[in-house]
């Protein structure tokens, strides 16, 4: 029998055991998807701007009846077309005065208002107060979008799911629906829907519902179909799990960048229309405020009440402005390859 | 490709026939009569109205009727509009609308390329910074507060142009310019993320390494090559133009189609309205179709014939 050398413990001595633990040290924190997401989103300053814009507006809207300072359909026609003025301060075309035969003329006085009274952005031809008008009015077009956008996942994503899930025969008629109602142009639909239904936020939506869909339930149905290939939905498949659960665990959260870049482009559409249609007359009906209606008395009166057109026409456009901006930055957040180049 | 354009026709006379029928029957639901002063009629008189217009037949007689003329190109007669019919009444108002909207789609087209182009040339510097933002300005304002924005400053601020008129040229450069912003945002930022794109591939560094000016580079190769995919986007621009128009046409009181529409649609000209429906929903069919059609051509490899599976 061979003897096994017996080598003391101490001749033994372990290499790199201190830098062996360093270097597999996991110096920041992993991240997950979404995290990241947040981090790419907080980098870009242009959305951080859209976003805190946007969420201010928001909070305006949702406190309406506290921060309006007057009721926005209460008519005071002793006070009608009062130039902008903000309180006692006296800065040039916020201060109460007209320009009235070459000469500026304080406004405020010539009607007999109290001491005190002041409209931040003047007020209508019938004597409303033009900011609270706009408050309602911005806060109406968020509804609509918020409407629009629930449509669009309420309908656009199952559609969208099923189509891309089933395949096969079911997708081919699925689709045939699809091309049909994409190849009707949607502002013919929508017109077509406000003239039949009373004018209002429900036809509105509806009229918005009814084409809007579409765009959603195409771009989920394309991902569903990559997605299904995936394995880890074969293993879901293999282990026996419902069609339903595979669609709520594992395709929703798979599809959810998609879902929320589209959202985001919902919005902005969902505002345009509303207002398109206010500012055609056949959308929401007086006496309640929208920018589109704000915007089209404006223009009317807009040779010699300037300021009336003006404030509807700025936030319409931020809000636009932001919503898109938004909508880029989040497609660069979950999809960093989109602007790399 | 034959069978795939014979295929996107025979869609085309199906959606056509959805819409008007569709069309037709909503204009049935409607409550109330077209006659205004129908309470001042006797029930004669009320008789001979509706049979002049065809009103006295059931539904489903009036429907067959109303399809066959359409194939005649048989839009129906106005209400509202000295009982014109409505063929008439589109075909003296497509001119204007045609004017200005060709005009700001070409406008569009063109500043929007090269707006784009000089972006992706001058990739990361104000330059591309300043061309982003003008192009975000035009797909975000609607064209109705552009419209009223250039009316005050440009027309009745500055007198530049006429505030409300429709005779020579000069009167269609504003109504031009506030239909050309959504146009030249679309097209700059797809035409700068198609040539940045180009830019970097090979056949640009072969070009630039034979020894080809910058200019000559970006001219023969990279701008040719950039364009391609810029035809997609010419049917959504149509449509948004479109939408765009009836606006406009209003603001600018331009007697075209979309003012027509809109005027229609407060004085519930029933058969008016179906026939611009129709009109205007022939007019984007077409115009998806060709663009279709063209691309197919432009592109090989993409046909879009395999049931639009990708």
């Amino acid at each position: 029998m061979e003897k096994i050398p017996q080598i003391p413990k101490e001749k033994f001595k372990l290499v790199h055991d201190e830098n062996n633990a360093e270097q597999e040290k996991i110096g920041t924190p992993s991240l997950t998807y979404m995290q990241d997401v947040r981090r790419r989103l907080f980098q870009n300053k242009v959305a951080v701007v859209c976003l805190t814009l946007l969420s201010i507006i928001v909070l305006i809207s949702i406190f309406a009846p506290i921060i309006a300072p007057h009721n926005p359909n209460a008519q005071n026609v002793t006070m009608s077309n009062l130039p902008p003025k903000l309180g006692n301060l006296n800065i040039p075309g916020m201060n109460g005065y007209q320009n009235m035969g070459g000469h500026m003329v304080d406004a405020y006085k010539q009607a007999g208002a109290p001491k005190g009274t002041s409209f931040i952005l003047g007020t209508d031809y019938l004597g409303r107060d033009l900011l609270s008008r706009i408050i309602y009015g911005t806060r109406l077009s968020l509804v609509v979008a918020i409407l629009a956008t629930l449509v669009d996942l309420l309908i656009g994503v199952p559609y969208g799911i099923v189509s891309g899930w089933k395949g096969g025969r079911t997708d081919t008629f699925m689709q045939r629906i699809v091309e049909i109602v994409s190849s009707i142009p949607n502002l013919i639909v929508v017109i077509l829907m406000m003239i039949i239904l009373k004018p209002g936020l429900t036809s509105i939506v509806i009229a918005i519902a009814i084409t809007g869909w579409v765009t959603m339930a195409r771009l989920v149905r394309a991902q569903t179909f990559q997605l299904k290939e995936q394995e880890y939905i074969l293993a879901a498949r293999t282990l026996g799990e419902p069609s339903m659960k595979i669609a709520t665990k594992h395709l929703i959260p798979n599809l959810s960048s998609t879902i929320i870049i589209q959202t985001m482009f919902t919005i902005p559409n969902a505002i345009f229309f509303e207002a398109f249609l206010s500012f055609i007359g056949i959308g929401i009906p007086a006496p309640n405020a929208s920018l589109g209606t704000l915007l089209s008395d404006g223009q009317k009166a807009f040779r010699f009440l300037p300021y009336q057109m003006w404030a509807p026409a700025i936030i319409l456009s931020i809000i636009m402005i932001a919503t898109n901006l938004l909508g880029d930055g989040l497609r660069d957040a979950f999809d960093p390859q989109s602007s790399e180049h | 490709m034959t069978k795939y354009i014979l295929k996107r026709i025979f869609y085309l006379f199906l959606t056509l026939f959805i819409i008007a029928s569709i069309t037709f029957f909503l204009m049935k639901l409607l409550p109330g009569t077209p006659f205004s002063n129908q309470n001042r009629m006797s029930a004669d008189q009320l008789k001979i109205v509706k049979a002049q217009y065809g009103l006295d037949q059931s539904v489903g007689v009036q429907y067959v009727r109303y399809m066959a003329g359409l194939l005649h190109g048989n839009l129906g007669t106005s209400f509202q509009f000295n009982n014109e019919p409505v063929t008439s009444l589109i075909g003296q108002r497509l001119a204007p609308s045609m004017q200005i909207g060709a005009q700001a789609m070409i406008l569009g087209t063109i500043l929007g390329i090269l707006l784009g182009a000089i972006a992706a040339i001058r990739k990361n510097t104000w330059v591309d910074t300043l061309a982003t933002f003008i192009s975000i300005l035009g797909l975000s304002i609607p064209s109705f507060v552009l419209a009223v924005l250039l009316q005050f400053y440009l027309a009745y601020k500055w007198g530049i142009f006429p505030v409300a008129l429709w005779d020579n040229f000069q009167s269609s450069i504003l109504p031009t310019i506030a239909l050309a912003a959504l146009p030249l945002g679309t097209v700059a930022r797809f035409m700068r993320t198609e040539m940045v794109d180009v830019m970097s591939s090979d056949y640009i560094e072969l070009a630039k390494s034979k020894g080809n000016s910058n200019w000559k580079v970006v001219t023969k190769h990279a701008l040719r090559n950039s364009l391609i995919p810029v035809v997609t986007i010419i049917g959504p621009m149509a449509v948004s133009v479109m939408t765009g128009s009836m606006v406009v046409e209003n603001i600018f009181s331009i007697p075209g189609i979309g003012e027509q529409f809109v005027k229609s649609i407060t004085t519930n000209d029933y058969p008016t309205i179906m026939g611009l429906t129709i009109f205007y929903s022939f007019l984007l069919i077409i115009v998806y179709l060709i663009v279709d059609i063209l691309y197919g051509l432009i592109d090989p490899r993409i046909r879009l014939g395999n049931g639009g599976k990708e």
